[in-house]
């Protein structure tokens, strides 16, 4: 006698259920999070508070996680283009690092101008950059067929020695101190806060930008609804005439273009030089943040928040808990394996069976 | 007649506003073959669905073997002894034909044991089957065996088969009855779905019929005419095909010359020189039996795929041999494809987004984003033009019954008012008052001056259609005549040895 368990598909699923499922997974991971922090010795509801309380209504904390949450936002809902087209972009982080050294380059190719022009161009060389880094993977995959999930992965490895090599040779500071990063920027080439004594700066409008555009693009344009056809049924779009090459390509420049202007962002409006490790796994954490919002651009709005809370409360908590920042990312995980159950409970029920051996 | 087998009292369904099934009574016993017969939209699939556990009734009772059940899923069906062949394949496409029959048993692998017995059961059915080759490179005929071995396999006592000769050829056909007429004989219990009313009177001993979600009648149905039947179906008399009145023909608005075209998988069909032009006003009909070349046609024509070795296709006398699927429909080119669901419509998109798929090489939707309200209208003018019946205004392409599917996808076209319109399979799954009227409207299109060019395997539906009728087999396409000079007896000949070299091509 054995028993064995089986997923058996729900047949209908109420409005109620799909909207409670959200709110049950986060309760579910702060319990196990809470869990895992009591276990460890500490107090869950000072966790608590120093995660999820603290950086809401703390002003100078709600800064920092806007400003998190901005290139959470641009890379994700890039994302989101290439998801629903069923193509795999993994390698954000690369795109992003890209954006970073491109757009960084131009700032350091100007060091010491000035002039309104050179923060848009450093921005547009990020974009550049993030596009020609996602061109790579998506011409192997429309040329030889490689799967673009291995090579925009792998890509990510080659961007970071990348970023080493640079910083190490030829754009390392004379007045560095021998440490492997650029000269810091000037002020022409830092993005400037939105009001006085704040540190918010204009990327979080564009991230925002981005939302209401991805928004419209998806609920409705000629080109959304090629990307979604494309995902959902590949015969129906070849019936409806939409190029599978053509999506491929436009999707990964898409979200390479969000994800390099996110780079650049980042290293001009938050790092202001550049040095290795500026990328943070923020272009992986992006893929979370993607799954997390549902892959539609405003859940991934609402989650790259979520997450950016998380990541603040995190730092915040190293500091006076003297949690290990990897637990960040272990509740992060659990945060999506949470959601992400959640919705096959929703869409199966789980059965327990018997059988004779 | 054997024991009672399934009894089915007051089963109710209701999708939203819609009763799909209202208060359904239905009995089958043991070696019988019971027919299901209904218009589109009748509520049949939806009956047989939740009889399979694949949908819960909203109320009333089922009975097996006398025993109440409920059946919370398939497999509990299947427990109990039911299987059932869709409507829709429902085949794993990269998986070989005995990976697919091994799936739904549980606990069982696709090994050499497995193989013996599903070998022994096609053979005591008489259905043939190439147990090792992926399902994306056989034929529907084929696909269809296998759904039915696989049922087959789990010994049931009751057999579900909707419209399981949509797809298939007349040899099929009978030998599909034949297997069937084995199965009752040996005690199993069979409901059959057609709208082909002439073999649920060859097959049936007895038919329930539903009208909107109720029985409307229950009746043996050799003991009435197929016109009867029908009446019973609709509620009225069928309408009668009103042949086009003279019209002259024009230009030629479709050309072949000499296309050859690479097979499509490893075991597709290659089609070798084919000739044949379709001018403006006619109907041209390409018969044949399935997988002997017709799906690499319709590929090559519509440029979704056909690798195109040599020879030309040229429409509105330009050649499109190499261009795609968009710039055939600007000069005037409309298309309907085999299947309705995955490739003529997105399944989880609304009516109006399906528009989209079609329209938007063509007409102005929009620039810069969609003009819903223009795509809206459209999809309600078909909506109304073609009778499609809905359970909302504007539902996902999946949730509407097959027939109304293809109503929808053939109107779409029409509305584009094409002046060359290429259709595989018009009146696949449609009732008979439906497919009346799909093919009435091909026949005014022709006669308003547009190209029709239609394939079929349904032979009664090519001659009543067309003017001129081609024959496709082993990728060859005899050349078209005039059907008033074509018998049957030639026709079938055509389909079964292709065309003699003497007689040459025109
Ligand atoms: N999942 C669903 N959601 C909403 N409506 C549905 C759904 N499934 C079926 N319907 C509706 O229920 C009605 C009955 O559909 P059903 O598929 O049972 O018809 P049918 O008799 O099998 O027709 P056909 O001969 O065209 O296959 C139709 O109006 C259909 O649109
Ligand atoms: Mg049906």
């Amino acid at each position: 006698m054995s028993f064995n368990l089986a997923l058996v598909p729900r047949r209908e699923i109420s409005l109620f259920r799909q909207v409670l499922t959200p709110v049950i997974a986060l309760v579910v991971a702060l319990l196990i999070g809470g869990l895992i922090v009591w276990l460890m010795g500490r107090s869950p509801a000072k966790a608590f508070d120093v995660f999820l309380r603290e950086p809401l209504t703390d002003p100078w904390a709600l800064q920092e996680v806007l400003l998190k949450s901005t290139p959470l936002m641009l890379i994700s809902i890039g994302l989101i283009f290439c998801f629903r087209a069923n193509r795999w972009n993994i390698g954000a982080e690369g795109q992003f690092l890209l954006g970073g050294i491109f757009g960084g380059g131009v700032a350091i190719a100007t060091h010491g101008l000035s002039g309104p022009w050179i923060l848009p161009l450093m921005m547009l060389a990020g974009v550049a950059g993030g596009m020609l880094y996602a061109a790579i993977p998506a011409a192997l995959r429309n040329r030889f067929g490689i799967s673009e999930i291995l090579t925009s992965l792998m890509l990510v490895y080659v961007a970071e020695l990348l970023l080493d090599y640079l910083v190490r040779g030829p754009w390392r500071d004379p007045k560095g101190f021998n440490f492997p990063q650029s000269v810091p920027f000037t002020d022409a080439a830092q993005l400037q806060p939105l009001f006085e004594g704040g540190r918010l700066h204009s990327g979080f409008v564009l991230a925002l930008l981005a939302v209401i555009v991805a928004i419209l693009v998806f609920k409705r344009s000629l080109f959304g609804f090629a990307v979604k056809a494309s995902g959902e049924a590949p015969r129906a779009a070849n019936f409806a005439g939409f190029n599978e090459k053509r999506i491929t390509l436009v999707v990964f420049l898409i979200s390479g273009g969000l994800a390099g202007l996110a780079g650049i962002i980042e290293v001009s409006g938050q790092v202001g030089q550049l040095r290795p490790g500026f990328g943070q796994g923020l272009g992986f954490t992006a893929i979370i943040v993607a799954f997390l919002g549902r892959l539609s651009p405003f859940g991934a709005m609402l989650s790259s928040l979520v997450i950016a809370v998380l990541l603040i409360g995190a730092e915040s908590a190293q500091v006076s808990l003297k949690l290990p920042f990897d637990l960040t990312r272990f509740f992060m995980g659990l945060l999506l394996i949470a959601v992400l159950a959640g919705e096959s409970l929703n869409r199966y029920r789980l059965e327990f069976r018997k059988e004779p051996a | 007649m054997g024991p009672e087998r399934i009894r089915l009292s007051g089963i109710t369904k209701a999708f939203g506003a819609l009763k799909a099934n209202d208060h359904v009574d239905l009995t089958l016993h043991a070696g019988e073959i019971h027919a299901l017969l209904g218009e589109n939209g009748a509520g049949k699939s939806t009956l047989m669905k939740i009889l399979y556990g694949l949908l819960r009734p909203d109320s009333g009772e089922i009975r097996i073997n006398g025993r109440r059940v409920s059946l919370p899923s398939p497999q509990a069906a299947r427990a109990q002894g039911i299987g059932m062949v869709f409507q829709h394949f429902s085949l794993f496409e990269d998986f070989t034909a005995l990976e697919n029959i091994a799936i739904p048993l549980e606990g069982r692998i696709a090994d050499a044991g497995l193989r013996a017995q599903v070998e022994a059961k096609a053979r005591h059915f008489g259905l043939a089957i190439e147990l090792d080759r992926p399902v994306h490179t056989l034929s529907a005929g084929e696909r269809q065996r296998i759904e039915i071995l696989r049922a087959l396999m789990q010994e049931p006592q009751v057999i579900i088969l909707d419209e399981p000769t949509s797809v298939l050829t007349p040899d099929e056909a009978e030998a599909l009855f034949a297997t069937l007429d084995t199965l009752a004989s040996e005690g199993a219990g069979i409901l059959f779905i057609s709208h082909k009313l002439e073999e649920v009177r060859r097959l049936c001993s007895r038919a329930t019929i539903l009208r909107g979600g109720k029985v409307v009648a229950e009746t043996d149905p050799r003991a009435v005419s197929a016109a009867e039947l029908a009446a019973l179906m609709v509620g009225e008399g069928v309408l009668e095909l009103r042949p086009a009145g003279e019209h002259a023909l024009g230009a030629p608005m479709l050309q072949l010359d000499g296309l050859s075209v690479a097979p499509d998988g490893v075991h597709g069909v290659a089609l070798q020189a084919i000739h044949l032009t379709v001018q403006a006003g006619e109907v041209v009909a390409i018969a044949g039996v399935a997988g002997n070349g017709q799906s690499e046609l319709y590929a090559a024509l519509s440029g979704e795929g056909g690798r195109v070795t040599s020879g030309q296709v040229r429409m509105a006398g330009q050649d499109v041999t190499r261009r795609d699927i968009n710039a055939r429909r600007a000069l005037g080119a409309a298309f309907v494809p085999e299947a309705r669901l995955g490739q003529a419509t997105l399944p989880q998109g609304p009516l109006s987004e399906n528009v989209i798929l079609s329209w938007h090489a063509t007409e102005s939707l929009g620039r810069w984003l969609l003009d819903t309200v223009r795509i809206g209208t459209v999809a309600r003018n078909v909506i109304e033009r073609f009778d499609v019946r809905t359970p909302s205004p504007d539902p996902l392409a999946a949730q509407l019954s097959g027939g109304n599917l293809q109503k929808y996808v053939v109107g779409r076209e029409i509305e584009r008012k094409p002046q060359l319109m290429i259709v595989d399979q018009p009146s696949w799954g449609v009732d008979a008052r439906a497919a009346t009227h799909i093919r009435q409207t091909l026949l005014d299109l022709a006669a308003k001056g547009a190209a029709v060019l239609v394939i079929s395997q349904d032979l009664d539906e090519a001659m009543a259609m067309a003017d001129r009728l081609a024959v496709m087999h082993g990728g060859h396409l005899s050349a078209a005549r005039p059907v008033s000079a074509l018998s049957r007896a030639e026709i079938g000949l055509l389909m079964t040895q292709g065309e003699s070299p003497a007689r040459g091509a025109a």
